[in-house]
């Protein structure tokens, strides 16, 4: 399969790309790894008529903790965080995100950064974000901004972003004391989308009450669904069974999943349930200790 | 650059790509995928396109060492890389550790996946000189085979780990009649 023809710019600098977009605003695309792109145009389900390749902007390829966030370039690929020993020591949620991403090899070219502005209800990145709270720094004509990840996702294949935005970095916030967060993923094989994941993020008190609590749910919905009734039910009570029980049945309830190939809509509201009972369990275990920060990755079964 | 005129203008560019360290130059329109640079500038039909749709990994070749599917990568994109197919395994007459562990221990049956396969192990064992079954069977689960069900695979790549391990711990013998 061969994409339909396109011009093919890439540019050295954000500026001169940033340039590129405004000339053809509606009819560019700003190409990361390529690894969504590609096989999007090869299907000719996205024919844009100028592709603006990242790969030689400077910078993009950071990954470090700044002012207290975790910074991740736009260009930083799957496989770098799945190498780092930053991301495996203090973000293994990160871990059980990327590891779970399409397969190793697209792992090697696919960005973090492509798989949160490609925007994919499917993607993982996404919900683990939405859990985290990140916020993206986009660059455009009109200078800087920065988009918290719930004003970034808008719909289906569709972010915030304007059409002369280049997304720059990701910035997590670093975890405060007794915080874990944790990636629960069901896919029928390697390279597959999710039936359905959850991602899942608490910070604890001294008392083991939680201070805060992220849950965010991959492929049962229009994009990434943020599951707010079970992060309030969860905030200042203590993680045990029966409260993450009833997280978790919140958070079924926030799922708005349909019947595909992957299975009946009840089914995977079921899993969204089962799903993220593991990933609260997971995420708490982290949180205290109990478990090694780098323990079961891959976003397995608890 | 330099324009072609068909029906609609397209600007092609100068790519140049060093495969099996030998350079490849061609002017190609920005849609030309890997696999065909590969295959069709370069005329090396060793890397094969299975499902074309980024879920095989039959078409499995090293960038700058890094395993990739050369169907999802534009040959503009990786312009300047060093890529390695399945035809620059073999050195002087003498197949790779990987190649012939495929040979000893059956890790082929229709051969078709078996290039990428290849590859994949390679940079895997170029890495991790010692990977258990699990990092192995990690490692290429993004190449697909639909008739060996991977047992023997794991064996041919293990047999190669061994091999490789072996001849780094043992110096090559020395030429007949040279002194010691």
């Amino acid at each position: 399969m061969i994409p339909d023809r396109f011009e093919y710019y890439a540019p050295t600098t954000l500026a001169e790309a940033i340039n590129l977009l405004q000339q053809h605003p509606d009819e560019t695309k700003v190409m990361a790894g390529g690894q969504s792109l590609i096989p999007l145009m090869k299907f000719r389900l996205a024919t844009p008529g100028y592709v603006v390749d990242l790969r030689n902007v400077p910078h993009l390829d950071v990954l470090q903790e700044r002012d207290g966030s975790l910074i991740i370039g736009a260009m930083v690929r799957e496989a770098r965080l799945e190498s780092s020993a930053l991301i495996r020591q203090r973000y293994p949620a990160l871990l059980d995100t990327s590891s779970v991403v399409a397969d190793p090899i697209v792992r090697n070219f696919a960005t973090v950064g492509g798989n949160l502005a490609h925007a994919d209800p499917a993607n993982d990145h996404p919900a683990m974000m939405v859990a985290l709270r990140a916020t993206l720094l986009a660059q455009g004509a009109d200078g800087q901004r920065t988009i918290p990840i719930d004003d970034f996702l808008v719909d289906t294949l569709e972010t915030s972003l304007k059409p002369d935005e280049v997304l720059v970095e990701i910035r997590v916030p670093q975890p405060a004391p007794r915080s874990g967060a944790a990636y629960c993923k069901l896919e029928r094989k390697v390279g597959d989308y999710a039936i359905a994941a959850v991602a899942a993020s608490v910070t604890l008190d001294e008392n083991g009450a939680c201070t805060q609590a992220g849950l965010a749910l991959t492929n049962v919905g229009p994009k990434a669904i943020r599951a707010s009734a079970a992060e309030s039910f969860l905030t200042g009570k203590p993680l045990n069974d029966e409260t993450i029980r009833e997280a978790a049945k919140l958070a079924a309830e926030a799922a708005e999943p349909g019947s595909d190939l992957r299975g009946p809509a009840d089914y995977k509201r079921a899993m969204v349930r089962t799903l993220a009972a593991r990933a609260l369990r997971r995420a708490a275990q982290r949180a205290t200790g109990s478990i090694a920060h780098n323990g079961n990755i891959g976003g397995g079964v608890a | 650059m330099t324009t072609q005129t068909t029906q609609t203008t397209q600007t092609t560019h100068k790519v140049t790509l060093t495969i099996n360290g030998q350079p490849y130059t061609a002017e190609v329109e920005p849609r030309l995928l890997l696999v065909h640079f590969i295959r069709e500038v370069a005329g090396l039909t060793g890397t094969h396109i299975g499902c074309d749709t980024t879920s095989c990994g039959a078409c499995t070749v090293l960038v700058n060492g890094v395993p990739a599917k050369s169907c999802t990568l534009l040959a503009v994109q990786v312009d300047g890389a060093e890529i390695r197919t399945v035809e620059g395994l073999e050195q002087d007459g003498k197949l790779h550790p990987v190649q012939d562990g495929f040979v000893q221990e059956h890790g082929l049956q229709c051969g078709f996946c078996t290039p990428g396969m290849m590859l994949t192990a390679v940079a895997l064992l170029e890495r991790n000189p010692q990977p258990t079954e699990d990092e192995i069977r990690r490692a290429i689960s993004g190449n697909l085979c639909r008739c060996t069900g991977y047992v023997n695979i794991v064996k041919s790549i293990q047999y190669a780990a061994k091999q490789m391990r072996e001849a780094q711990a043992t110096p090559a013998p020395a030429p007949v009649g040279a002194e010691v």
